[in-house]
């Protein structure tokens, strides 16, 4: 066995653990295993070439951006700021739940906020902070660092199991490719349909488990909280004080 | 053939004239970007940034029609700034205020979901009712967005503000745009060299051959696991599927469109799982200003384990049963 031909596999994986520019780790182990697999250099030229004109489906994104812009400048966040803000009086987990159905269904037809920094960070996070913190309690920073754990779970959950719900994705068109090099012709809105079970069940399945986990931390929050009026009190009757 | 038989020719499908349009476009969005950058004195790598876009600009227009080995070469050529680091942005002076778009959402409000939804809309239309790509499909969508997005506001979106929203997006994404293609490049790079027989003799040593079922956990599994160490199952999905998914799952008379859907979102549940993925995984960390480096990861296990799950049991269930 050849295990040697692996080499490449190593140099992507040690690559990008080590942080190298990542579209460098990729040239040296395309290079590398076409040294190793001893291809001449016009036959490693022309699998380059091939595998270019044969995947420029995959820069869809560039037509896409020629109205991705302008949106974004006619208030297209501002937009959807207004739409998740009509959930009301829900608790943390159901903010996320509510986030991840909207997140999905425009992830479907491919229409983005701008992720973590763009829409999670200003709009998710605030509105999942209040509704914890209705009726003046105050969460634990634990507690706040687990809703924003779950924030960036939910938008990746969403936008992963969403955005191959879209019929021309970039994800889907490297399968089509894969399959068609092998002899199998699929085609795409067949390779979307199959995800919709998926990705419903996957916002599912993180709104549930998140759900459950912000309704624990609240129950914490609240024992500590009783622990420490209790204690308060305790120290006052003895008379003492600071804090 | 030439560009000109091709257009003639009636052997070729409207559908692929289209497309070669569609490309054509990308091509000259990118050659726009690249002559964009030259001029920009505020932009300290403007040379290596128009070469990259301008190869690539090229690339879409030309790539076609000129032998695969120059494109091979065009396409070092291309990266070669991106190497060295020369690829950047100048200035952005037209990036929307916040007041702007402010104005924006005052103007049109939620109207703005119509041109958002058109793309995708447009792209599914054209999938159920013709026989044409899906990709033109939705560039229609896009010049449809565009159309209706400067009906909304006439005097704010002309054709002048796309062209240069669409350069800003290109310079915010930069080179990493490519990434994608250049993990299905090596992928067939990969397979050429027989990374995929490699695989696939390993695996054989341990799993029997034939049964379906026991193929099917590997192909999904290692879709996922292979995910977790590449960081990216982009780059999973060509050598798993040519070293595991062939031998031992599609050989087997399994639906390829089935397996080859479920498998790609597999490897996605890798992705949930792994520091690999600094984008999606460890820079929200930091965006978001939490204490816990894996806080992101700990919070996705859960739901990427049961979502593995569940798609082996499907995918058994659809094509083994």
């Amino acid at each position: 066995m050849e295990l040697i031909k692996l080499l490449g596999i190593l140099i992507v994986v040690v690559g990008f653990a080590l942080k190298w520019d990542s579209i460098l780790t990729i040239m040296i182990a395309a290079v590398v295993t076409a040294v190793i697999a001893g291809m001449d250099p016009v036959a490693f030229l022309q699998t380059m070439g091939k595998g270019f004109v044969s995947n420029r489906n995959m820069l869809i994104s560039v037509v896409i951006f020629l109205l991705t812009g302008t949106l974004e400048r006619n208030g297209l966040k501002e937009a959807a700021r207004s739409l998740m803000e009509r959930v009301k009086n829900a608790s943390a987990g159901l903010v996320m739940g509510a986030y991840g159905v909207f997140r999905v269904i425009f992830a479907a037809f491919n229409v983005g906020f701008g992720g973590v920094a763009g829409f999670v960070k200003p709009v998710v996070m605030p509105m999942a902070e209040a509704a914890d913190e209705m009726d003046g309690r105050r969460i634990s920073e634990r507690h706040r660092d687990s809703l924003k754990g779950m924030a960036a779970g939910m938008e990746n959950v969403a936008w992963f199991f969403g955005q191959v719900l879209f019929v021309g994705g970039s994800g889907m068109l490297l399968v089509q490719g894969t399959m068609s090099d092998l002899g199998y012709a699929v085609e795409l809105p067949q390779l979307a349909a199959i995800q919709i079970p998926v990705a419903v069940v996957a916002v599912a399945v993180t709104t549930v488990y998140y759900f459950v986990f912000d309704r624990r931390l609240c129950r914490r929050d609240a024992d500590e909280l009783a622990k420490k009026s209790t204690a308060a009190t305790d120290v006052s009757s003895a008379g003492g004080g600071a804090e | 053939m030439g560009p000109v038989e091709f257009i003639q020719s009636a052997d070729v499908t409207l559908s692929e004239k289209l497309l070669e349009v569609v490309y054509v476009i990308i091509g000259l969005v990118c050659i726009y970007a690249a002559v964009r950058n030259l001029r920009d004195r505020t932009n300290e790598k403007r040379v290596g940034t128009a070469v990259f876009w301008g190869v690539l600009g090229l690339l879409f227009v030309i790539g076609r029609w000129i032998p695969s080995e120059l494109v091979g070469a065009l396409v070092i050529v291309m990266v070669l700034p991106t190497i060295f680091r020369q690829v950047g942005a100048g200035v952005d002076k037209l990036r929307p205020t916040e007041a702007e778009t402010a104005g924006g959402f005052e103007a049109i409000g939620t109207k703005i979901f119509i041109p958002a939804f058109s793309i995708g809309v447009v792209a599914l239309v054209f999938a159920l009712f013709t026989k044409i790509s899906s990709l033109v499909g939705i560039t229609v969508g896009v010049l449809l967005g565009m159309v209706i997005l400067a009906v909304l506001r006439p005097k704010k979106n002309g054709p002048r503000v796309f062209l240069e929203d669409s350069r800003r997006m290109l310079d915010t994404v930069g080179p990493l745009i490519m990434l994608p293609t250049l993990l299905a490049i090596l992928g067939a790079t990969f397979t050429a060299a027989g990374v995929g027989d490699v695989i696939s003799e390993i695996v054989g040593a341990v799993i029997p051959q034939g049964n379906l079922v026991v193929g099917i956990v590997v192909y999904c599994l290692g879709m996922a696991i292979f995910t977790v160490i590449m960081g990216n199952a982009f780059a999973a999905i060509t050598v798993m599927t040519v070293g595991i998914g062939a031998p031992f799952v599609l050989s087997l008379g399994a639906d390829p469109t089935v397996v080859g859907s479920l498998a790609l979102t597999c490897g996605f549940c890798g992705t949930l799982m792994t520091p690999m993925a600094a984008n999606f995984n460890i820079v929200p960390v930091a965006i978001l200003e939490m204490g816990d480096e894996y806080g992101v990861i700990k919070k996705q296990v859960v739901p990427a384990l049961i979502m593995l799950a569940f798609q082996i049991v499907m995918m058994i269930v659809l094509v083994a049963l």
